[in-house]
């Protein structure tokens, strides 16, 4: 066995190796990507129902996505773009893309974004005009890493239907139940803002040692960061920087009803 | 295990030998994904599919593996196989793949995966390594299944999913024991597990490795 130590030997061995294994690895991930891909839409799109309250278990996810229309959004302007297809748009890699994104400077970051998308997708549910349900897409920095979900809102663009966290690495027990169903139901039927959103800002926040308005929500025990994470980011997505130029025309539209 | 056959190489390692309770490896995974039945069942056939196929390979090439290098070609193949399973869960069984999250890759670090490509796939043949790893993957199952029913059972009331006894959350009488879905239950069932086996097999019994002297009398200085 002595040959077999040879520095020839090892280095065909390693290098023999090193080319199987990577073509056996290589293989099975580009075979298995588009399977991969399908369950990652499906695991969106069912939080996307799970938001509105829609999921029926048990039924097609397709199915049950044909009720909700996606549209792309121009969030400065807030009116809907039909350049990009929403079906394919991915604000996430956007975001990444100098050209499809801007920086946001200090003060305007309060999620802690740095870079955002200049167009977002918005999920509507019911009419497109006069929608049942508005979700839209949020992420924010919480104490660990960044958290995403989706938020859905009435049609008048102020009462909350939902939110949902579908990927977060908070710790688990504490800043870990923005999972909690308990807790998210929490959040159904707070309004956004408390004036109309008169001043534009969103008066939405979580709050420590009890909820007592409209507008408050119960902190999560033990995790203030995440908590402050959590206000942050909803506060942002729903602010002049996110969603808020897009959510206006509900509100003027319900205001005048 | 002098002369190996067949059947004595798939079937020492569910109770005989078996890799948790009496070599007591891979006790990290079974704490983290015993909290229910059906995470088990993934992730006991996972390390199956591991380690049946870590042994083959390593097996077909044991001739040619330089021995200054063995444990680094060893690595490289689980961890090839560890990536195609991961890949594969992901694909087909994505709700599953979320729940197991980083154990799928943490096979890597299984020591019975290692364990077995050094100690046996090194010196014997394909099939036999084959058999070896099924057995060994299978003593894990074994263990990882009857751990997750006792969780399951008495951390939700349910088993593979299913309601056994209807717990108070649901209006039924069973209060839910909530340390057994934390994984510190898992060494108490492992614990008792280990009791039941040895009670059966005398021989598992390890000898004390050391025996306390008796308390001397303190004498008087003289």
């Amino acid at each position: 066995m002595a040959s077999n130590n040879s520095i020839k030997q090892i280095l065909i061995v390693a290098f023999a190796l090193c080319i199987v294994c990577s073509v056996i690895v290589s293989t099975a991930a580009v075979a298995l990507r588009p399977l991969q891909q399908a369950n990652e839409e499906n695991d969106r799109r069912s939080n996307i129902l799970e938001v509105a309250d829609m999921l029926e278990p048990g039924q097609s996810i397709d199915e049950q996505f044909e009720q909700i229309t996606p549209r792309v959004v121009e969030l400065r302007t807030g009116e809907y773009s039909d350049e990009l297809d929403p079906e394919t748009y991915s604000p996430f890699e956007a975001a990444r893309d100098p050209a499809q994104s801007r920086t946001l400077s200090g003060e305007d970051d309060i999620a802690g974004l740095s870079r955002q998308e200049e167009y977002s997708v918005v999920y509507l549910v019911g009419d497109e005009d006069e929608p049942e349900q508005i979700i839209i897409p949020v992420r924010g920095q919480g104490l660990w890493g960044l958290m995403r979900g989706f938020l859905a809102l009435e049609g008048d663009g102020n009462t909350i239907v939902g939110i949902t966290f579908y990927s977060h690495s908070e710790t688990p027990g504490l800043g870990g139940e923005v999972d909690n169903p308990r807790w998210k139901a929490k959040w159904e039927g707070k309004k956004v803002y408390d004036d109309l959103g008169e001043d534009g800002m969103p008066d939405i926040e979580l709050v420590k040692g009890g909820a007592s308005s409209e507008t408050e929500i119960d902190a999560l025990s033990g995790a203030t960061l995440t908590s402050n994470g959590v206000t942050d980011l909803v506060q942002f997505w729903l602010g002049e920087n996110g969603f808020g130029p897009y959510l206006d025309r509900f509100r003027e539209s319900s205001e005048g009803a | 295990m002098s002369a190996a056959t067949p059947k004595g190489v798939l079937l020492t390692p569910i109770f005989k030998n078996n890799p948790i309770a009496l070599q007591i490896l891979g006790i990290c995974s079974a704490l983290a994904v015993t909290s229910s039945m059906s995470v088990s069942l993934v992730m006991a056939l996972a390390v199956i599919a591991v380690t049946a196929f870590s042994n083959l390979f390593v097996s077909l090439i044991r001739k040619n593996i330089p021995s200054s290098i063995r444990i680094i070609v060893q690595m490289t193949i689980i961890a090839s196989l560890v990536i195609v399973v991961d890949q594969v869960l992901k694909a087909f069984a994505y709700e599953m793949s979320k729940q197991l999250s980083v154990f799928v890759g943490l096979i890597i670090t299984n020591c019975i995966v290692m364990g077995r490509a050094e100690g046996f796939a090194m010196q014997n043949g394909p099939v036999m390594s084959f058999l070896d790893g099924i057995g060994n993957g299978l003593g894990y199952g074994m263990i990882l299944m009857v751990v997750g029913f006792f969780r399951e059972l008495l951390g939700s009331g349910s088993v593979f999913g299913f309601t056994v006894l209807a717990p108070v959350q649901d209006g039924g009488w069973y209060v839910p024991n909530g340390l057994m879905l934390l994984p510190p239950s898992a060494f108490f069932v492992i614990g008792l597990m280990i009791w039941v086996i040895r009670s059966f097999h005398p021989e598992q019994v390890e000898e004390n490795q050391f025996v306390m002297k008796e308390n001397t009398q303190p004498k008087e200085a003289v």
